[in-house]
């Protein structure tokens, strides 16, 4: 037998006598039954003020949690639980605090139903103005609410593409044709419910249901679906996006197939670039190169958050047994690319040793050092500087250091495919050329 | 053998998928963001959701509400967006709501740097809270842990229905290591336990012989109710004060009484020796390779790693620095665990060794440490 009403027994309304809330409340009842749903067919989900109490007061799924973020746990609710009508009830007061979700979730266009319970004030905490209070209301805020322009909600959503949109009295008869129009729309509807709050505000302000039925008057002409914002829901598009992406394969490893030149001990690398080199995938494929010798690896970076611009330094470590520590403070190869990573590395290259290579591209100036420099001319190479850091494993390669080819070359495999493959591998090639 | 050259983040997502996560959502922020981009590979293909919310404060709300629906839900950040989630991590705290929230650490305060590693968020991770309630964090030393410790933090939150932190670094999150990827160590999964049928359901009543209520899922068959206000057994708000402190206590004792059981550590403690070594995190392989190096000198050091850093493992402590005379706790920032160490440790001497500078403590300032 259908529900009479959804209502919970076991906490009936409490709202203050007059309270528009008390209305909307029995409303939303009538239209659930109306509706024909279950309890178990309806979450409710609320937040913090006195529309806060919905979710107690109704005998459905209820979620009611911190203030404006209501829209959150809706959003994912319906997400997780599709058959489920999600309801969401919020006062003025979290439509201000929770505005980059509410225009979230026009634009996200969830199948989930907003009600903003408009009574122009923060009720709890004693009438302070909220983003909906008039310029000319007298509040708890003192002077601040004539300085802010109230929030016209139906002109917001609109705009950020909410495609049902409506404007109410919690006083005309036909507020549950409207509320039921949203809960089924598919999509997210948004209702703003105008009321009293006899509480805090009416006894300060000139307010009453004829004025605001007068007021809403001409916004309600627009309520309804709005064409322009009309699409498929959230839910029904993301299970449709993401039916279509290929799953990823576990990862596969790489088998050693190779000997390292440098059989035993640990051999480590500086690279010292600029960020647009490519440095980070130059230090990946080193990595995959160790592994492909049976070696363990590891690669740790630096960089600046700016993109294209500044250092961009990668450090590996090669070992037969397991790495610790993964800074470097002596390596064996410096690959001095750019300027940018040798000054960030500025204090190193004093401390290298004599039996330390370092790769410098020409043009690189290098701080002081008695290591071995090797000067590699990338650009008579005819390398573009996006494959100088490819380029300086390709040399260290040829100079049987670290890497061997071979390791380089099934690296290279691993990674890419197609166009790229064949790119890096004219870059390995153009080295192995080149007269150095 | 087959390695695979893989960060610590995604590590991570791989130990989520594996742990059964059916939902992320989170916010790209350095150096979080790859584990969001591997979710985000991982999760859809297979019928999982995965959502970038307008904010750190929407991801946070997102993954409460699937919470409650029954999945399992992921979400990664760093130090900022911890600040952000804060009111969401006290709601999940004081409503007992499963998840797993990732912070990749980088040095603070504030925005700080993005891009430099740091373990700052040590003691803001326990108290990030309102209430001051606890919270379980775990540690992971590299990208193997970072794999296993997930699927021991989906477990503990479905155990103990919490929020559980993984306390990475950039150092870990973003440095790339070879993984014997099938070998790694795959706990058994744990599962939230489904309210029996034919009784009715006290949300936030204990399970008998237990101090974790039974759930029931939003939209499930059966009415769930969840709420971030105070409440009694029966999800209503309550100001009794014999409700209020039933709850509120029962949190902190289901998580801080059965600590011994989920105290993840490596132990490698050294006969005759004076020091321990005690860190975590990164600072770890640091310590690893100075006390290995020191034992090559013939020096007696004993090194412990926790795995487990709230809530402090207590027994474990004192067991680990049983026999030594001096504890040195190694970690990225300028004491925060040293502290913890010192209250449960009265009886020895506790010294930090530590910095706030971006750069991974080395080695030789360990052994010059032990060597003091």
């Amino acid at each position: 037998m259908p529900e009479t009403t959804l209502l919970n027994s076991q906490r009936p309304p409490l709202f203050c006598p007059g309270c528009s809330h008390d209305s909307v409340l029995k409303v939303l009842d009538k239209v659930f039954v109306n509706m024909g749903l279950a309890a178990n067919q309806i979450c409710m989900v609320s937040d913090i003020g006195c529309s806060g109490l919905f979710d107690t007061f109704f005998n459905t799924h209820a979620f009611h949690g911190v203030h404006g973020r209501a829209l959150t746990y809706a959003t994912a609710m319906k997400l997780c639980r599709p058959e489920l009508n999600v309801v969401v009830t919020m006062g003025d007061g979290g439509l201000g605090i929770g505005g980059a979700h509410v225009l979230s979730a026009c634009r996200r266009n969830a199948d989930i139903t907003l009600l903003v319970l408009n009574n122009f004030n923060f009720g709890m905490t004693g009438g302070q103005c909220s983003a909906t209070t008039p310029q000319d209301a007298v509040v708890g805020s003192g002077f601040l609410n004539r300085l802010d322009l109230p929030l016209d909600l139906q002109k917001v959503a609109r705009a950020a593409g909410a495609p049902y949109v409506a404007v109410a009295s919690t006083y005309q008869k036909d507020l549950g044709a409207i509320l039921r129009e949203a809960i089924e729309y598919k999509g997210f509807s948004v209702v703003e419910i105008q009321g009293l709050c006899p509480g805090r505000y009416t006894k300060r302000n000139q307010i009453s249901p004829k004025s605001i039925a007068e007021e809403i008057a001409p916004a309600q002409e627009f309520n309804g679906e709005v064409k322009e914002n009309v699409r498929p829901d959230y839910g029904q598009a993301y299970r449709a996006q993401a039916a279509a992406q290929r799953k990823v394969p576990r990862p596969a490893g790489l088998q050693a197939l190779y000997k390292p030149p440098q059989e035993d001990g640990r051999q480590t690398v500086m690279l010292l670039g600029a960020a647009g080199q490519r440095a980070i995938t130059a230090g990946e494929l080193a990595g995959m190169a160790g592994l492909l010798a049976g070696l363990q690896v590891t690669q740790k970076n630096e960089y600046n958050i700016t993109v294209l611009r500044g250092p961009s330094i990668t450090e590996l470590i090669f070992s037969a047994t397991p790495i610790d520590y993964t800074g470097i403070t002596q390596p064996d190869v410096v690959l001095a690319l750019a300027p940018e990573g040798v000054e960030r590395r500025y204090g190193v290259f004093a401390q290298l040793p004599s039996q330390t290579l370092v790769i410098r591209a020409a043009g690189v100036e290098l701080p002081e050092t008695r290591a071995q420099v090797e000067t590699v001319d990338f650009k008579a190479l005819g390398l573009n500087k996006l494959d100088w850091a490819l380029g300086s494993l390709a040399v260290m390669a040829k100079m049987n250091k670290v890497i061997s080819r071979e390791m380089l070359q099934a690296a290279l495999e691993a990674r890419f495919r197609g166009k790229v493959l064949e790119a890096s591998n004219q870059v390995v090639d153009k080295v192995y050329a080149g007269a150095a | 053998m087959a390695l695979t050259l893989m960060e610590g983040n995604e590590a991570i997502a791989w130990g989520a998928f594996d742990a059964g996560c059916q939902f992320f959502a989170g916010y790209p922020i350095t150096p979080a963001t790859s584990i969001y981009s591997a979710m985000l590979q991982l999760l859809p293909p297979e019928g999982g959701i995965v959502l970038q919310g307008e904010d750190e404060i929407a991801s946070m709300g997102y993954c409460l509400g699937a919470s409650m629906c029954g999945h399992k839900a992921l979400t990664a950040t760093s130090g900022p967006g911890i600040s952000l989630y804060s009111e969401h991590i006290s709601f999940a705290i004081g409503s007992e709501i499963p998840l797993v929230i990732v912070n990749v650490q980088r040095l603070g305060p504030s925005t700080g740097s993005a891009t430099r590693g740091a373990d700052g968020d040590i003691q803001f991770m326990r108290w990030s809270n309102t209430g001051g309630l606890p919270a379980i964090v775990l540690a992971p030393v590299d990208a193997a842990d970072c794999y296993t410790l997930t699927i021991h933090a989906f477990n503990l939150s479905e155990r103990f229905r919490c929020p559980v932190f993984i306390a990475s670094n950039k150092e870990i999150g973003l440095t790339r290591e070879s993984v014997d990827f099938d070998a790694l160590e795959k706990p058994a999964l744990v599962e939230r336990v489904v309210a029996p049928e034919g009784q009715p359901y006290l949300p936030f009543r204990p399970s008998p012989d237990s101090e974790v209520p039974y759930f029931l899922p939003i939209g499930g068959e059966r009415i769930s109710r969840q709420t971030s206000s105070t409440h009694g057994e029966n999800g209503y708000i309550t100001t009794s004060p014999a409700e209020i402190s039933a709850q509120i206590e029962r949190l902190e004792r289901k998580l801080v009484s059965a600590v011994d059981s989920y105290s993840f550590h490596e132990a490698d403690l050294s006969a005759g020796a004076d020091t321990l070594v005690l860190t975590y995190g990164v600072s770890a392989r640091a310590a690893r390779q100075a006390v290995n190096e020191l034992r090559g000198k013939g020096q007696a050091v004993s090194l412990a790693v926790l795995k487990t850093l709230w809530p402090v493992p207590t027994a474990l402590l004192r067991q680990l620095a049983q026999g030594h005379k001096r504890v040195l706790v190694v970690e990225m920032n300028l004491g925060q665990y040293s502290r913890e160490v010192q209250r449960v440790l009265t009886g020895h001497e506790v010294q930090h060794v530590g910095q706030m500078d971006g750069v991974l403590i080395k080695p030789s300032q360990i052994k010059e440490a032990v060597h003091a």
